[in-house]
């Protein structure tokens, strides 16, 4: 650099950049810029989601409904899998901690160890986030959709421990499917070729109906919120008029679109803002192994110090601090 | 940072560490009972939560609470904020809670403004 910069005889004093305020080295204090707008970004995407439950606070879906999903596990059991997500990502900037600790101390070895952790645990958290979405899409119990675009549900009253609790029944189990299938997948083989359209419900609303009409023990839930923080459950009668008067389509899992679990707004949010948060991480992951690399080959050994690592820390737990707020807005409040 | 000085104690001094990997797991344990705590509260959500204080259920406001204690030891200890010179400090942290206060605020007001809308039919605006 000497032999490019015309010496101005200020170099070292305040004018010639001589004097450090803040007494962090520049691509530190850049990284920490960026992180401030990133998180500027993640803010607007919460508050937009905000924004929108407040518009429909009476209506919202209750997350401890739609995660309740363990990998081999079959029961329904909220929080845990998502518990269990947080911990892997803590524990990752844990790692990732304790390999800027050991450049620090110019421990090549621990940091290259260190970094593997970290790389791992950024790995299992973006799988587990792939199964979330996957379990998500698939859905579970299936809903009808209203021609105003709002979803009823199924379920039943049992009775456990002397108490009555409403129990959801999915709509493969009292669909009375029709002899034969009302509406077949229009593809391009068969139709105008530049037509086609995406996979059709397993049922469609009159075999939902025909069911309902036959289980008597079956109620629709609506998306309403009571005074008792549950979803409301209509009546027989009122049940079997939704249905008849109201039913515009069977809604399985999902989508952009529709989402069995209520507002499609709330898998819209859900899938872009875990989406934005996951593909951080997978470029966080990305990031994080160039470096570890670069610590193997010894780049930061011969440059005497290991601030890269430090920077690309500060990355990884801001990513960290995200999912924090991630977890709070989607999943707990 | 030339010299590696950090600063061992959290919680105002209440916990003194002796080295700065002590620290790190001290805080891991620390952000672990957080969370604990948040997940044992949403699985159960006790009948108290429920009340509503400033337009939001007990409940919800604690959650929001212990995740910016989160976010603070997130920051302060695993990003290094605590060694970090008060200016750097204020600029990252004073900038992005003022923007975020003031986003949050508009938007929520808003939505409050549009859901009453929805629920009572409209607000008359012209008397």
């Amino acid at each position: 650099m000497d032999n490019t910069v015309v010496s101005t005889g200020t170099e070292g004093k305040t004018w010639g950049g001589g004097s450090q305020p803040l007494k962090s080295s520049y691509g530190k204090m850049m990284m920490w810029f960026f992180i401030v707008s990133d998180a500027l970004t993640f803010s607007g995407f919460l508050a937009a989601y905000g924004f929108s439950r407040f518009k429909f606070i009476d209506a919202w879906p209750i997350a401890d409904e739609v995660f309740t999903h363990i990998p081999f596990y079959h029961e329904p059991a909220p929080m845990i899998y998502v518990a269990f997500m947080t911990f892997v990502l803590i524990m990752s900037s844990v790692t990732m901690v304790l390999a800027v600790d050991a450049g620090h101390e110019m421990k090549k070895a621990k940091v290259t160890f260190y970094m593997f952790l970290t790389i791992i645990g950024g790995l299992i958290f973006v799988g587990s986030q792939a199964w979330e979405w996957a379990t998500f899409i698939k859905g579970d119990y299936g809903a009808i959709q209203t021609k105003g675009g709002n979803i009823l549900q199924f379920g039943e009253y049992v009775e456990k421990d002397g108490e009555q609790l409403f129990k959801r029944v999915a709509i493969k189990d009292f669909a009375i499917e029709a002899a034969h299938d009302v509406r077949e997948q229009h593809q391009r083989k068969n139709g105008i070729w530049f037509m086609n359209e995406g996979s059709l419900p397993s049922y469609t609303v009159d075999e939902v109906m025909h069911g309902l009409e036959a289980n008597t023990n079956v109620l629709v839930r609506t998306q309403l919120i009571n005074e008792d923080g549950e979803k409301t459950v209509l009546t027989r009668e009122e049940s079997l008029r939704q249905i008849k008067e109201n039913g515009k389509s069977v809604v399985e899992g999902a989508n952009l679109h529709v989402n069995e679990y209520g507002t499609p707004l709330f898998a819209d949010f859900f899938f872009f803002i875990t989406g934005f948060h996951g593909f951080h991480v997978f470029s966080g992951v990305v990031i994080n192994i160039i470096i570890f690399f670069n610590v193997i080959l010894g780049t930061y050994e011969r440059r005497k110090n290991y601030e890269m690592v430090e920077k690309v820390g500060l990355y990884w737990h801001f990513v960290d601090l995200v999912w924090v707020f991630v977890f709070t807005f989607f999943y707990l409040v | 940072m030339a010299d590696h000085a950090h600063k061992l104690e959290i919680l105002r001094g209440l916990i003194k560490f002796k080295s700065n990997t002590q620290k790190i797991w001290g805080v891991l344990i620390l952000l672990s009972i957080i969370t604990a705590v948040e997940v044992l509260l949403g699985i159960y959500k006790p009948e108290w939560g429920r009340t509503v204080f400033l337009g939001m259920k007990a409940l919800n406001w604690i959650f929001i609470v212990l995740t910016i204690v989160k976010a603070y030891y997130i920051t302060w200890d695993f990003m290094h904020m605590r060694d970090e010179t008060k200016a750097l400090r204020r600029m990252v942290v004073w900038t992005a809670i003022f923007l975020i206060c003031y986003l949050l605020w508009i938007l929520l007001q808003e939505a409050g403004y549009i859901f009453e809308i929805y629920d009572k039919g409209y607000i008359k605006r012209d008397f």
